[in-house]
C-alpha cells in the first residue's frame, strides 16, 4: 500500500445523507475480478443517464469537481455491502479522503485497507467545510494526517480524531497481513490453549 | 468476576492479544463466494501464502449464479462466469469446503452455513458480505468483512478488530396475527434509523425473540447490519441445540459434551452494562412494509406514504428524493400502491419456514395477471424439502415461478432484475436505488405480506386476506 502524504485538493461536497453502497459502485461492476479500474463506474447512477452520457447536473461531472480528491458528505455515507468495490472505485477516481459525521462500519475499514482516509467530525464542523466545497474558490483543502488537521483556503483548520494503529499504518504503508504474521508465535500459543477448549469448532 | 454480555464473553474466548484499541481475534469460520474473494485469493498468490486453515473455510458460490434449470451451461454473462469459474478454481488449488452449482448443497452463503451444521453457538464468523450477522442466531459472533480483511483471515484465520459497544433490544409480548419476524426486525431499524446500531453488536433478547423459530432469529439477525450493527446476537437455548444437533458438521459424542457444556455459559449475566438499549412490545408491532429507499423508511401496512415535510433536518430532502424515485405521493394510501413483481427469497427469506407461509397464503388461489412472481429457495436442501411438502406443487399452480437456489433478485447480480420503473414486493433486506435493478423500486415486507401482494396486485395487509 502507498504512504498516505500531507496532500491538498479539491473537496466535493455531497450532503446527501446514507448514501449506500450500491449507489457507490452498481453491482454489476462487482462482477471483476480485479481491484482496478472501477473508478469510472463511481457513482454510475448518478453519473450516466440511461443512454450513458454524463449527468451534467452530478457533481462530480462538473468541470471543477471532476478532479475532486476529497468528498464532504452527508451522515451515514457507506452504508449498504461488505463490497470493496466501494473504496476501489473511490481511490480509482483519485478519492483519498472522506469527511462526513458518521460512516457504516464496514466501510469505514476498508478505507483504510486501501489508503483512503475517512474523517468523523461533529456536524458543526463537517457544515464549515460543506460551505467551503460549496464554493469553487473555497473548495482547496489541505490534509495532514501526521498532524491531524484539515486546513481551509484560509489557513485556518479543523483538528480530527484517528485511531492510533490506524494512521500508524496509512502512514507507513503497512499491509495488515504482514504485520499479524509478525505474531504467528501468540496465534500458535493461542491455538493450542484454545483447541483443548474449543477441539469441537 | 465483572458482568458481561454475551458479546463480550465470545470476544473473551477468541481474544489473542490486544494493543490498546486494536485487537487481534481467532476466526472460527470463514465463510467465502464468489464475488468478494477474487482479489484475496489473487492477493494470497501474489504474496506466495497459503490458506492458514482450509478446513474452516466453506466456500458456496451464491451472488452471481443463474437461477434457471440449465444454470450449468447458461451463465448469464461472460464476466459472471470467470468470476463462478475463479472461485471454483481457487476453491480446489486451496483446498476448501466446497459447495458447487449443481451440489444439492449449493445455496445462499448464510442458508447454508447453518444448515450444515458450520455455523455453532459461541463461533467466531466472518465472511466477506454484510449479511454474516445471521448467524449470529446461534450465539455466534458473525459479521461481514471487505475483501483485504477475508485475504487476512485466509492468510491468518485471524482478523483486526475494534472492540465494539453493546446494545440490547428487548421485544417482549406476543406477536399478533400475520405478524413475524420480518416485521419485529423491519419495525426495530424504523425506530433505530440505519445508522442506530453504528459500532455496536446489538443482542436482541426477551420473549418474542426466544418465542420465534430458528429461520425466524435468523431473519431477525439478518438485518442487524440495516440497523448499522456490526452483528445481530441471540443466546442459544435449546431450541438452538436442537436444531444444530445432527447437522453434518455439528460436533459428536465427547465433543458434543463439551461444546452443550461451553455453549450454557452464553448468555449476558443479570445487570451486564449495555451501552444503548431499546425496548419494544410485540403488541405495538404491525405487518409493515417500506415505502423509500432506505430500510429504515418503515410504516404499517394501514399507513399512508408520508409527507416529507413532517420530517426533521435532512431526512426531508432524503425523503423527497426517495418519493420521488419510488413514484409515489404523500398520503397515498399504502394499500392503493400497485406492484408488478413479487421477490420471495433472499438471506433473510429463503428458508424453509418462509415458504411455508407463502404456501399458507397462496393455498387455493392465483397470482394476479400481470405480476411476475419469482420464489428463489435460499439452498437446494430448502428447494428440495419443500418440493417434497408438495409447497412448490401449490406454488407452481398459483402462477408462481420456482427458481434454482441463489441471491437471484435480492441484489440482481444474475440476469433476475426489475425493469426500470417496475415495482416489486420483496423479501429481501435492502430497498436502495436501483437494488434490484436500474431504476426498480423496492418495498421491503414478510413473505406472508409478499405473498398477499401477489395475490391482489396491491401491498395488501395479510390479516384481510
Ligand atoms: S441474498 Fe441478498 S443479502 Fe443475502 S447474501 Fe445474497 S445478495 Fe447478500
Amino acid at each position: 500500500m502507498d504512504k498516505f502524504v500531507k496532500f491538498s485538493g479539491i473537496a466535493a461536497p455531497m450532503p446527501l445523507i446514507n448514501i449506500d453502497t450500491d449507489m457507490l459502485i452498481p453491482k454489476q461492476f462487482l462482477k471483476t475480478i480485479k481491484r482496478t479500474g472501477l473508478g469510472e463506474n463511481l457513482f454510475f447512477e448518478m453519473r450516466y443517464d440511461s443512454n450513458g452520457s454524463l449527468i451534467k447536473d452530478f457533481i462530480l461531472n462538473k468541470d471543477h469537481y471532476s478532479s475532486a480528491s476529497i468528498i464532504v458528505a452527508g451522515d451515514n455515507f457507506g452504508c449498504g455491502s461488505s463490497r470493496e468495490h466501494a473504496p476501489w472505485a473511490l481511490k480509482d477516481f483519485g478519492i483519498k479522503c472522506i469527511i462526513s459525521t458518521s460512516f457504516a462500519d464496514i466501510f469505514f475499514n476498508n478505507c483504510f485497507k486501501n489508503g483512503i482516509l475517512p474523517i468523523i467530525l461533529s456536524d458543526d464542523d463537517r457544515e464549515v467545510l460543506m460551505e467551503d466545497a460549496n464554493i469553487v474558490e473555497n473548495s482547496h483543502m489541505t490534509i495532514d494526517l501526521d498532524n491531524q488537521k484539515i486546513i481551509r483556503k484560509e489557513g485556518d483548520s479543523i483538528d480530527f480524531d484517528v485511531d492510533e494503529f490506524k494512521k500508524y499504518c496509512l502512514l507507513n504503508g503497512l499491509d495488515d497481513i504482514g504485520l499479524t504474521l509478525k505474531n504467528s508465535q501468540k496465534i500458535a500459543e493461542f491455538e493450542k490453549k484454545y483447541s483443548e477448549q474449543f477441539s469441537w469448532a | 468476576m465483572a458482568k458481561r454480555t454475551l458479546y463480550d464473553k465470545i470476544w473473551d474466548n477468541h481474544l489473542i492479544h490486544s494493543d490498546n484499541e486494536t485487537s487481534l481475534i481467532y476466526i472460527d469460520r470463514h465463510l467465502v463466494h464468489e464475488v468478494t474473494s477474487p482479489q484475496a485469493f489473487e492477493g494470497l498468490r501474489d504474496a506466495g501464502r497459503k490458506v492458514y486453515a482450509p478446513h474452516k473455510t466453506i466456500a458456496v458460490p451464491d451472488h452471481n449464479v443463474a437461477t434457471t434449470s440449465d444454470r450449468l451451461t447458461n451463465f448469464g454473462s461472460e464476466e459472471g462466469k470467470i468470476q463462478l469459474e475463479t472461485l471454483d478454481k481457487n476453491a480446489k488449488e486451496f483446498g476448501l469446503n466446497y459447495y458447487p452449482v449443481g451440489d444439492i448443497r449449493q445455496g445462499i452463503v448464510h442458508i447454508i452455513g447453518p444448515e450444515q451444521g458450520w455455523t455453532l453457538p459461541g463461533m467466531t464468523i466472518v465472511c466477506g458480505d454484510s449479511h454474516t450477522a445471521t448467524h449470529g442466531a446461534f450465539g455466534a459472533l458473525a459479521h461481514g468483512i471487505g475483501t483485504s480483511e477475508v485475504e487476512h483471515v485466509l492468510a491468518t484465520q485471524t482478523l483486526i478488530q475494534q472492540k465494539s459497544k453493546n446494545m440490547k433490544v428487548e421485544v417482549t409480548g406476543a406477536l399478533g396475527l400475520g405478524v413475524t419476524a420480518k416485521d419485529i426486525t423491519l419495525s426495530i431499524i424504523g425506530k433505530t434509523g440505519t445508522a442506530g446500531g453504528t459500532g455496536h453488536v446489538i443482542e436482541y433478547c426477551g420473549n418474542a425473540i426466544t418465542d420465534l423459530s430458528m429461520e425466524g432469529r435468523m431473519t431477525v439477525c439478518n438485518m442487524a447490519i440495516e440497523g448499522g450493527a456490526r452483528a445481530g446476537l441471540i443466546a442459544p437455548d435449546e431450541k438452538t441445540i436442537e436444531y444444530v444437533k445432527g447437522r453434518p458438521h455439528s460436533p459428536e459424542g465427547e465433543d458434543w459434551e463439551k461444546a452443550l457444556k461451553l455453549w450454557k455459559t452464553l448468555y449476558s449475566d443479570q445487570g451486564a452494562f449495555f451501552d444503548k438499549e431499546l425496548f419494544l412490545k410485540a403488541e405495538d408491532i404491525a405487518p409493515v412494509v417500506t415505502w423509500g429507499t432506505s430500510p429504515e423508511d418503515v410504516l404499517s401496512i394501514t399507513d399512508r406514504v408520508p409527507d416529507p415535510n413532517n420530517f426533521q433536518g435532512r431526512k426531508i430532502s432524503a425523503a423527497k428524493r426517495s418519493i420521488e424515485y419510488m413514484g409515489l405521493n404523500p398520503g397515498d394510501r399504502l394499500q392503493d400502491i400497485s406492484i408488478d413483481a413479487v421477490f420471495i427469497g433472499s438471506c433473510t427469506n429463503g428458508r424453509i419456514e418462509d415458504l411455508r407461509e407463502v404456501e399458507k397464503i397462496v393455498r387455493g388461489k392465483r397470482v394476479k395477471e400481470g405480476v411476475r412472481a419469482m420464489v428463489v429457495p435460499g439452498s437446494g436442501l430448502v428447494k428440495k424439502q419443500a418440493e417434497e411438502e408438495g409447497i412448490s406443487a401449490t406454488l407452481i399452480e398459483a402462477g408462481f415461478d420456482w427458481r434454482m437456489p441463489g441471491c437471484s433478485m435480492c441484489l440482481a447480480m444474475n440476469p433476475d432484475q426489475l425493469m426500470p420503473g417496475e415495482r416489486c414486493a420483496a423479501t429481501s433486506n435492502r430497498n436502495f436505488e436501483g437494488r434490484q435493478g436500474r431504476g426498480g423500486r423496492t418495498h421491503l415486507m414478510s413473505p406472508a405480506m409478499a405473498a398477499a401482494a401477489a395475490i391482489t396486485g396491491y401491498l395488501t395487509d395479510v390479516r384481510d386476506l
